[in-house]
């Protein structure tokens, strides 16, 4: 199928809406929109960061999972202790593979589910006795814990324990940070609320312990990676690549990070954004208080990383910029050689996204390397900010879609035909009984790393082994009726 | 009366940043920018005015700032 015209996309959005009330088609219609680069600020366009509607299937998560799941949950070296009922930590438990390194239960508890099981007396009676219990708990059985932080789930801010004079006191005691996260899941539309919660914990109980104590010895090339939870090892392809070129890496957040790493964090030179959703606000918090310039950078596919190296080298001096050019010239020869091999299979394929954070954005370029089109792009939780950095990204006539519906989203796929679609683990399995071929987003679909040249080779991969697997045309969505079918029955 | 952050881009514009609104802007004109003083009346370049009393001596970037709208 060719491309969509304006007008042809203007009319499917039309078409989909068709069968909401009203009401909801009124609501609904702000969120979707067909991409036009002419347009300065995205609010002109598309309505995002706005409550889901009761009724309509969406896939965003909550206040907790933006927290504990996503900004705090990959320090390795703290406890993250999942207040309230036993759920929420425990079905949410390393599913997201962010890799450390470390020995689980000794020294790192990145994979571990420590929650204070709430119980019906604990609603009754209020749960800060036993979280009190559980801290001192963990201090006895996991000595080597730097530090513990309390993620609220639900019932602490309906019931209103006071964490934070528990956290402060144990702290006291045990003489480390405890730091009380305000995350109840009930705050704010989706997860991205979590993580500014989550930033502003760090900003108050972390980042400002190290003020004063000039121990660290500096050099001009610290920086810091903001933003890359080191997803199959994301971090650490990007690590490389910014030591290569002359950078020193002082901390990595949140992936594979550690609590000393994000107190040194106020003294490096310049702070490397790559989740802007996620962790934009610490970035400004520190260009604020500190005078820490912050700069976002992409480290998906060839063409965006020489890019965000050559930008993330205008910070310093000459060094650095022939370093990156080093970097640059040095895996040439590498992402030529992936290109050449996959791009004839996978030129001309047509793409449709629908993710969160900085995904739907970033990995346009990493697809286009590869000589596929993203037709379709969407944000679970973005704002308007991160479509205004969108509407560049993405060609003329596309579509854009925010907090889309899990119907919208099914409809939109069978009139656009894409040849794959990248979105999360709820998608995967219709799209997947449709016929189409599917990755999971998220966490790569147990794949990974996707950043930094050594990245791309498995990016273009597993696109690769998605798309031009032979099973697609030999399947049929169960709820087709075969034509065949009854009479082959009836013969029978 | 939102809270403004103020900061300078790269390319050396300043930026207007309202973080409940999500809004990123660009302020194209500034009524005072002087040695010694800042403010008055502020247009951005979507076109939307603001107002901030002057403040003397010029304030060091980035900064959060109230800003009453003009």
């Amino acid at each position: 199928m060719t491309n969509l015209t304006k007008e042809e996309t203007q009319a499917l959005i039309a078409e989909v809406l068709e069968i909401y009330p009203e009401k909801a088609k009124k609501d609904r219609a702000k969120h979707l929109t067909v991409n036009d680069q002419s347009v300065e600020q995205s609010k002109k366009c598309i309505t995002s960061n706005r409550k889901s509607l009761p009724g309509v299937m969406t896939i965003r998560g909550c206040a907790y999972a933006g927290s504990k799941g996503v900004v705090w949950g990959p320090i390795k070296d703290m406890i993250h202790i999942s207040h309230g009922p036993v759920g929420c930590g425990q079905y949410s438990r390393a599913g997201r593979r962010n890799y450390y390194v470390g020995t689980t239960g000794i020294n790192t508890f990145g994979t571990m589910n420590f929650t204070s099981d709430f119980q019906e007396k604990d609603i009754v009676f209020g749960g800060d006795k036993k979280l009190a219990k559980l801290i001192g708990e963990i201090e006895t059985l996991f000595p080597l814990a730097k530090g513990i932080s309390v993620q609220s789930e639900c019932p602490i801010g309906l019931i209103g324990d006071d964490i934070e004079a528990v956290s402060k006191k144990a702290s006291k005691e045990l003489n480390k940070p405890v730091v009380p996260v305000r995350c109840e899941g009930f705050r704010g539309v989706s997860q991205s609320l979590g993580h500014h919660i989550a930033n502003d914990a760090v900003r108050d109980w972390v980042l400002s312990n190290r003020d004063g104590d000039n121990s660290f010895q500096t050099t001009p090339y610290d920086v810091s990676i903001i933003g890359d939870y080191n997803i199959g090892g994301d971090a650490w392809s990007s690590r490389t690549l910014l030591e290569e070129m002359g950078l020193r890496v002082v901390a990595q957040w949140s992936g594979d990070g550690t609590l000393a790493e994000m107190e040194l964090t106020p003294k490096v030179k310049l702070n490397l954004l790559h989740c802007y959703r996620s962790m934009n606000y610490i970035s400004r918090h520190m260009e604020e208080k500190y005078g820490i310039p912050w700069v976002e950078y992409n480290f998906f596919g060839p063409t965006k990383i020489a890019e965000s190296l050559r930008k993330i080298a205008s910070y310093f001096d000459d060094t650095i910029k022939a370093g990156a050019e080093r970097v640059i010239e040095r895996y040439k020869a590498e992402y030529e050689a992936v290109i050449a091999k996959y791009k004839p299979r996978l030129q001309g394929k047509r793409v449709m996204l629908y993710i969160g954070g900085l995904r739907p954005r970033h990995v346009i370029g990493a697809y286009e390397d590869l000589g596929m089109e993203v037709v379709g792009t969407g944000y679970e939780f973005a704002h308007n900010d991160d479509y205004d950095r969108t509407i560049k990204e993405m060609g003329n006539a596309t579509l854009i879609y925010d907090d889309v519906t899990g119907y919208e989203f099914e409809e939109f796929v069978k009139k656009i035909k894409p040849d794959l679609i990248g979105s999360g683990i709820k998608e995967k399995y219709i799209f997947q009984k449709m016929g189409i071929p599917f990755r999971q987003m998220h966490s790569w679909d147990y794949s990974g790393p996707y950043h930094g040249y050594d990245g791309f080779a498995i990016f273009a991969r597993d696109m690769d082994m998605t798309l031009n697997n032979p099973c697609w045309g030999k399947m049929k969505a169960p709820w087709i009726k075969d034509e065949a079918a009854p009479a082959i029955a009836a013969a029978a | 009366m939102p809270n403004v952050m103020i900061r300078r881009k790269p390319d050396g514009k300043l930026q207007f940043y309202v973080a409940k609104q999500d809004m990123e802007e660009t302020v194209a004109t500034i009524e005072k920018d002087t040695a010694e003083e800042w403010g008055g009346a502020i247009e951005l370049t979507d076109g939307s005015k603001w107002y901030i009393d002057p403040i003397s001596p010029p304030p060091v970037f980035p900064t959060t700032l109230r800003f009453k709208r003009g």
